[in-house]
């Protein structure tokens, strides 16, 4: 039996174990932080910041998704600071990438009234879809660069290194080598980075074809 | 053996550690790096093909596509933006051959770069030819290493800066070495720690303490790390360190590794800074030969055009031959530091303090300074003032004094705003001229010192112009890893757009607080967490900036 402790979020008091996460813990016990780019199948970079928290003591928020637990922890998971972090950051979101098929981070939205339309005359990250392989389609237009596709591809399953990244900062986005198709990478098409992918940007073939009202099997 | 094989020949027993060096030579020979060349170093290196494009990608100074073989770079940064730069990079783009004439041969493409480190030689700009870098001084003339301007109150680190030598022989021995080997390292680390030294890398951080803390840890083999990436706008105060006095920063280095226990160091200097490797090569092995550095292997890596690796983490990265990701911390780099054994990460003027309070003690280096900020400052002063260049002086003097040191301002001009710390700092106003400039009192004044930079603007000058700069380049150097700061710093750039042309749209300035205190508070590392700091300081001060037309 590992170490026990309590600490508290919200004015709560909760019981953690040694090593969990403050995200885990506060699951655990039925409050909601929300997160973008944290899968549990994919080793947590905190990247999205979606899951930041207030901690008494600290100078700036804090990453619950990396941060791990500690006893007598002061946590508040609503505070305003948290509030306009996680507002401004949907909204930055929804003028970049096209967040027509992520459910979640709509109603991530709604939740947190941000309005899509908060930053007139941002340039979206535009990227034609790139459509090399009989398997997905890959739309980066909708990518919010998780990073969960590259991971998974990499260390945290597959052992594949197909895919990486290009550019940098705001155009940072996901490539293969000298931006091959996929075919002629070491992409074994496992499907791994369509399952993990929230946006859709990463699309099974069938269903992007049905979208685009084409009917994705040759007749016989 | 292949051609790159022949090429990369010297960095092949490094594994992926030798990712960037061996894509630096490969370039340095043709200009850029076909698919070919890189396939070819991703077998030889067993580095995932998709990562070394990643890895290129990630870097100003790396290229995949192809292009002439020569650059040069214009700095179109604040300082030298005062000083036509923009005109000159638009006339240059124009006409190559204008910067060049003296040096006829093969062409060259005009490119602008952020701040190149030489602000006391604005306009500057940089002639990069493989591994041969040369600067084009403001007056046409060619230099190998750049001159200084170098004054102050003190000499106390810049004692041999401006003489023109920089052998061993004119160093005079490391006398501060031989004192600390008749100290245990444990005395060594409380001669420092009792100095008062701190970091001048910007976070201030005690030096004593994260010796300390490396030393303690656990784990081999351990390492000294000098960062010498020095990208801060504004900043070229450890260009003066390397290039006038090699010695005394290898000597500090020395000093380190023995507190700690490393056995290897790095010299992470900056990319644009090519042209200081041949000094401290030769400086480098001067000391290997005299048996200075025995037990203590350095090697010197260069950066490849990424201002995000001069954060620690991501500079650790950066060696390791990955694309300059910051880490998430803790783990600090004391236990977890380069491949992720115990490290200790020192800028060159913090280094540069050691020798001298090793030789001469604690308490003769405490004589200068205040009880919380001790011993003197290099403060790297540019903009609108007479004479920009590099001042040494104690902690407390005011910035009044240090404008009058510099000449006062150019041209009887007289100051509107002098930005702190950088581009990661913030705006003082002439209010704050009798401030004295300690950590504390500056802190006092929600003002940094950074690293030091001093930039002065004149009443003339148009505020909106310098925030757009310096929007420009956090969104150009934002490395993508955290959204705060991925979207972040484009965001406030375009607003920054609006600012300066005078299109403003209603909102802009509330847009503008709440995408600058969420990259403050939320964003992953210090980058994003100081990409605002100027913009807010700035609506602070000068509200009426921000109120559309
Ligand atoms: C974006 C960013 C850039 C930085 N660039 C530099 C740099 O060029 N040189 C430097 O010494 N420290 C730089 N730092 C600070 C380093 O992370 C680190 O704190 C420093 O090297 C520690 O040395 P010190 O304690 O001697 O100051 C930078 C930090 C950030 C966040
Ligand atoms: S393609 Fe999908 S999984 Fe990959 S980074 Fe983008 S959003 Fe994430
Ligand atoms: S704050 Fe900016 S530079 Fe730092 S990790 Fe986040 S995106 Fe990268």
């Amino acid at each position: 039996m590992s170490e026990t402790f309590t600490l508290s979020i919200n004015g709560i008091q909760v019981t953690a174990r040694k090593g969990q996460t403050l995200l885990e813990v506060a699951r655990k016990h039925g409050i909601d932080i929300p997160t973008i780019c944290y899968h549990p199948a994919t080793q947590s970079n905190g990247l999205c910041r979606m899951c930041v928290v207030e901690v008494e003591g600290m100078r700036l928020l804090q990453p619950a998704c990396v941060v791990p637990a500690q006893a007598e922890m002061k946590v508040r998971t609503d505070s305003p600071r948290v509030h306009r972090a996680r507002k401004t950051i949907l909204e930055m979101l929804a003028s970049t990438a096209d967040l027509s098929e992520a459910p979640e981070i709509q109603r991530m939205m709604q939740a947190y009234q941000a309005d899509p339309s908060r930053f007139p005359e941002a340039e979206p990250r535009h990227i034609p879809p790139i459509d090399d392989n009989p398997m997905y389609v890959r739309e980066y237009s909708k990518c919010i660069l998780c990073w969960r596709c590259v991971q998974i591809c990499a260390e945290d399953a597959q052992y594949t290194y197909a895919i990486n990244f290009s550019g940098r900062g705001y155009h940072t986005r996901i490539d293969t080598f000298y931006g091959l198709p996929m075919t002629a990478t070491t992409c074994v098409f496992c499907g791994q980075c369509v399952g993990v992918c929230p946006t859709d940007a990463l699309e099974p073939k069938s269903e992007y074809l049905l979208e685009q009202g084409k009917y994705p099997f040759p007749f016989r | 053996m292949s051609d790159i094989a022949s090429l990369i020949h010297p960095y092949l027993s490094h594994g992926r550690s030798g990712l960037l060096p061996a894509l630096q030579a490969v370039q340095a020979e043709y200009g850029w790096i076909s698919q070919e060349q890189a396939a070819e170093i991703a077998r030889l290196l067993h580095v995932p093909l998709a990562e070394v494009h990643g890895v290129i990608e990630f870097y100003d100074l790396l290229h995949n596509k192809p292009r002439k073989k020569r650059t040069l770079h214009v700095c179109t940064d604040a300082a030298c933006s005062l000083r036509g730069a923009d005109q000159r990079l638009r006339d240059l783009s124009a006409d190559p051959t204008l910067a060049v004439k003296t040096d006829p041969g093969e062409e060259l493409q005009v490119e602008p770069s952020p701040c190149l480190g030489l602000c006391d030689h604005a306009p500057a700009m940089v002639l990069e030819n493989g591994w041969e870098w040369r600067i084009l001084g403001s007056n046409g003339e060619w230099m190998d290493r750049p001159l200084s301007l170098v004054g102050g109150t003190v000499r106390r680190i810049t004692v041999r800066c401006g003489n023109g030598r920089t052998s061993l022989s004119a160093y005079g021995g490391y006398r501060a070495w031989n004192r600390a080997q008749q100290l245990s390292p444990q005395q060594v680390i409380d001669e420092v720690k009792a100095s008062g030294l701190f970091g001048r890398g910007g976070a201030a951080f005690p030096t004593g303490l994260k010796w300390e803390s490396a030393a303690r840890a656990e784990g081999w083999p351990k390492y000294v790390v000098c960062n010498a990436d020095e990208s801060e706008p504004g900043t070229f105060k450890d260009r003066l360190l390397l290039a006038d006095d090699p010695h005394l920063v290898l000597e500090g280095m020395r000093i380190a590794a023995y507190a700690v226990g490393a056995s290897k160091g790095y010299i992470y200097l900056r990319g644009e800074y090519a042209y200081l490797r041949p000094i401290l090569e030769q400086a480098l092995r001067e000391a290997q030969e005299a048996g200075l550095l025995d037990g203590f292997e350095v090697e010197i890596r260069m950066g490849a055009g990424a201002y995000i690796c001069g954060e620690e983490t991501a500079l650790f990265e950066s060696i390791e031959g990955k694309r300059g990701f910051p880490r998430i911390k803790p783990p600090f780099p004391t236990t977890h530091g380069l491949f992720n054994k115990p490290t200790v990460i020192n800028n060159v003027e913090t280094l540069a303090n050691v020798p001298f309070i090793i030789e001469h003690g604690a308490a003769a280096y405490r004589e200068l300074g205040s009880e919380k900020s001790p011993g003197s400052k290099l403060f790297c002063l540019s903009g609108d003032v007479a004479q920009p260049g590099i001042y040494e002086a104690p902690f407390g003097i005011t910035l009044k004094e240090l404008l009058e040191m510099a000449g006062g301002m150019a041209e009887g001009g007289s100051p509107q705003a002098i930005l702190l710390g950088g581009a990661a700092g913030a705006f003082a106003t002439p209010r704050h001229l009798d401030i004295r400039l300690t950590y504390e009192d500056l802190r006092q004044a929600s003002l940094t010192l950074g690293s030091g930079v001093v930039m002065v603007f004149d009443q003339r000058r148009d505020l909106r112009q310098v925030l757009l700069k310096i929007g420009r380049f956090f969104a150009h150097e934002s490395c993508g890893k955290c959204y705060p700061c991925q979207m972040g710093t484009r965001r406030q750039a375009e607003i920054l757009e609006r600012l300066a042309s005078g299109r403003l749209l209603p909102g802009d300035r509330e847009r503008l607080e709440d995408v600058g205190w969420t990259m403050s508070d939320a964003s992953l590392c210090g980058l994003g967490q100081t990409a605002a700091m100027a913009v807010l300081s700035a609506i602070k001060e000068w509200p009426e900036l921000f109120t559309p037309s």
